[in-house]
């Protein structure tokens, strides 16, 4: 009677357990974007782990700046943007960088530009979002930002304190251990235990990794408690090829050994490959989206509304940029966005009203 | 010419003599033989009388001397490297003493070489003392190296019996000192320590602290020496090395490491290294130090063994070649492990063992050969006959010579040579 539960089953079947396909055939159609920040004091090595976590160069004709031009350096934020394909997946990935960072003598306040420039991305995209056209909103947000703790210290230093504190509402931070191969395995156990407690005493909120299901495997789930348990990740990187134990790898070659970037029992790096391209990826950008963005958001949105409520005043709910050269009809397209939203915000505050006095 | 020479020599048999007395005596004896005799034979006008009636007695006492020297010899090669260091050097020197003496018609063997000997047993007797500053951020293993170099728990961190790995709020200096021995040398070592500094998020001016603490020094040793009773060995707290830790960026140097050198380059010998070196490759270990070395240069910064402070070809041609490989990539470690069969301090990691007196590995040989085998003493000159001098002209200056104010009055003077033993005794 195989048959007829056949028949029976496809009766049954509805079919939106394709679903999933769909929406793979798609994304893979229109492509991932993804935008990574890095930051942290010059010479721990960034550049080179980017380079090495996605098989690029980005920094081939980079300067290293002279003597002079380094005292009276101040943060610099700069972007590449490369496309990468694999296996006809595209990603379009957007390197951001902060040159300057933490290397002045006075570096109060250093962060600054880092988190103007996470909000300026916020408030390009809550305008975009709120105008007209949404059709092709390009998102700058930042999904991620890798900070880079020196291996030289015991712990927590107050810049990297103050750094975290600052940028943990506005971005997903993933503090790393840079340059690991000048620790020794029971010096690294002892300063990630360090950094753990320090980030819980002083309340950094860094990102999470999600807890898995619970009917995901067991496999899986011991994987995600190693991953868990080896925060923060202590992270080498190499630009060369080494010849190690017969094979071609990326690696840095010393007189006493050699060390494999990709060797689990080396460093973190196949951790954090794993974590940040292969399995949380997604979860890193929803967290943008939900999380850190809607906060942007809903504090941009009360700013506003009360200081329509004390001035009296209608005025516009959208933070106006300045425009390089506003022609006319981008002029009257404002305005016309303007009106609309006006008048969707006197009817929003009509409902709320009305809900209120139902309320009552 | 061979009158000065008496003089010294009955100047230093006044000096109390030690252990081996009648050895000493012996010594003595014979030169006071010899200066008899040449003041006899300056009585004689013609030279060939006086060379051939010295050269027999001089061929007897040359003798003499010969033997006393190879039992001396016997003893000192139980004695430390540094003093055998001192004598290689002096013995390649009695060419030009020689040379000098020729022409003043010295007949055999006077036996000043003998007056280094006992410069060498007072020193010993005496004792050295030596200070070390170490300057950087928290966590380059300024400790490390400094119980690594020394081979002894000398640095704060093992001292002190509370220590916690905080970071301070502000820079404060606090020193550490031990008597090490070896071989019946002793060694009264000081290190400096400087927590704190480049630490906070605002270093501006961290290295003030630093600055007043070598000048107060200067100022100590000045007042000391400016008194009326002073002290025979006035004590020695001036800063003889700085040891700067540069993090193994592989970039350039800091803003904050060129305004620290720059500063107290003036008034200290900087020795800068390059601190857990095993994060860089050799090639980039190479191009580190090269743009270190054009990054001093264009700051006009003069570290330790300065170019200006060369005596002669010699040294030249040695303090050369320290120029060319500083600054000195180190590691360090308190850890064992057995290589080949061998015990080595080393860090032991998944990829192999690190061995720190490796040369292959990295410099801390050089720069613990720099420090103490070789230049000890050389950086105690520098930092007496150099640095000190330079503050204390400009400290005489400053007071406009106001005499009151340094408690300078009429000292009256020990001996002829009051200025001299005052050279002398600062070993």
């Amino acid at each position: 009677n195989t048959a007829t539960t056949k028949e029976h089953r496809e009766k049954e079947y509805v079919g939106f357990a394709t679903l999933p396909n769909q929406v793979h055939r798609k994304s893979v159609k229109k492509g991932f974007d993804f935008t990574l920040m890095v930051a942290g004091e010059s010479g721990l090595g960034k550049s080179t782990l980017v380079n090495s976590l996605f098989l690029t160069d980005l920094h081939k004709d980079r300067k290293l700046l002279n003597a002079e031009e380094r005292i009276s350096q101040t943060v610099e934020i700069t972007k590449h943007t490369v496309d990468i394909e694999e296996k006809g997946v595209k990603l379009k990935l957007t390197i951001v960088d902060t040159p300057g960072f933490g290397d002045a003598v006075n570096n109060t306040e250093c962060w600054r530009p880092i988190t103007d420039y996470i909000d300026q991305q916020f408030e390009q995209y809550f305008r975009d979002e709120s105008g007209l056209n949404r059709k092709n909103i390009q998102d700058n947000r930042v999904h991620c930002c890798l900070y880079f703790i020196p291996p030289f210290g015991h712990g927590l230093r107050p810049v990297d304190i103050e750094f975290m504190k600052a940028l943990q509402d506005k971005v997903n931070v993933v503090p790393l251990i840079s340059k690991a191969d000048c620790l020794m395995p029971s010096e690294i156990k002892k300063l990630k235990e360090r950094l753990r407690e320090e980030i819980d005493k002083y309340g950094i909120k860094i990102y999470q990794f999600p807890d898995c299901d619970s009917d995901e495997d067991e496999e899986f789930k011991q994987q995600d408690r190693e991953l868990k348990e080896s925060t923060p990740f202590a992270v080498i990187g190499s630009n060369t090829v080494v010849e190690a134990r017969g094979q071609r790898v990326r690696g840095r070659l010393y007189p006493w050994g050699i060390v494999e970037v990709e060797n689990q029992s080396h460093c973190d790096f196949v951790k954090l490959r794993t974590m940040l391209i292969r399995t949380h990826m997604h979860d890193l950008k929803d967290i943008t989206c939900d999380c850190h963005y809607e906060n942007y958001r809903a504090q941009c949105i009360q700013t506003m509304t009360s200081k329509m409520n004390a001035d009296k005043r209608v005025e516009s709910p959208i933070p106006i940029l300045p425009l390089s050269t506003p022609d006319v009809e981008t002029e009257k397209l404002i305005k016309m966005k303007d009106e609309e939203l006006r008048r969707m915000q006197q009817m929003l505050q009509k409902m709320q009203q009305q809900m209120h006095e139902q309320d009552l | 010419m061979r009158e000065d020479t008496a003089g010294v020599l009955e100047t230093e048999s006044r000096a109390p003599m030690e252990d081996r007395e009648e050895k000493e005596r012996g010594v003595m004896a014979e030169q006071r033989g010899e200066e008899g005799e040449s003041e006899a034979t300056k009585e004689n006008s013609t030279k060939g009388k006086e060379e051939n009636g010295v050269d027999m007695k001089a061929e007897e006492e040359e003798e003499k001397q010969q033997k006393q020297q190879e039992e001396e010899d016997e003893e000192e090669r139980g004695m430390s490297k540094q003093v055998e260091v001192t004598m290689e050097v002096s013995e390649r020197v009695p060419g030009l003493t020689a040379g000098v003496i020729r022409g003043a018609d010295l007949f055999g063997y006077v036996g000043i070489e003998a007056v280094l000997d006992q410069m060498r047993r007072k020193t010993m007797k005496a004792g050295f003392e030596f200070n070390i500053m170490v300057v950087g951020q928290s966590g380059l293993g300024k400790s490390t190296l400094v119980n690594t170099l020394f081979k002894s728990k000398v640095s704060r961190k093992s001292c002190t019996p509370n220590y916690e790995e905080k970071i301070s709020k502000t820079v404060k200096l606090q020193s550490v000192s031990h008597v090490i021995e070896e071989k019946g040398v002793k060694m009264k070592l000081t290190v400096i320590d400087t927590p704190g500094f480049g630490d906070q998020i605002n270093n501006e001016n961290c290295w003030e602290p630093i600055v007043k603490y070598v000048n107060e020094q200067y100022e100590k040793y000045l007042k000391e020496e400016l008194h009326v009773n002073r002290k025979r060995r006035i004590p020695d707290t001036r800063v003889h090395c700085c040891i700067y830790f540069l993090p193994a960026t592989g970039h350039w140097l800091r803003p904050i490491d060129i305004e620290f050198m720059k500063r107290l380059g003036k008034i200290v010998s900087i020795v800068p290294v390059i601190a857990k070196a095993d994060t860089l490759t050799i090639e980039e270990r190479l191009e580190f130090k090269q743009r270190i070395r054009q990054d001093l240069a264009a700051n006009g910064i003069r570290v330790y063994p300065q170019k200006e402070y060369d005596e002669d070809a010699e040294d030249r041609i040695v303090n050369d070649r320290i120029r060319e490989s500083i600054p000195f990539a180190v590691v360090g470690t308190d850890k064992e492990h057995q290589v080949n069969g061998n015990k080595v301090l080393g860090r032991k990691t998944k990829w192999g063992i690190i061995e720190v007196e490796n040369a292959a590995h990295c410099e801390f040989a050089n720069l613990r050969d720099l420090l103490i085998r070789s230049h000890l003493q050389d950086l105690k000159d520098v930092t007496h006959n150099i640095h000190y001098e330079t503050y204390r002209v400009r400290r005489l200056n400053e007071s406009n010579m106001n005499f009151s104010e340094l408690e300078l009055s009429i000292r009256p003077l020990e001996n002829g040579n009051g200025d001299k033993s005052e050279s002398e005794s600062h070993l």
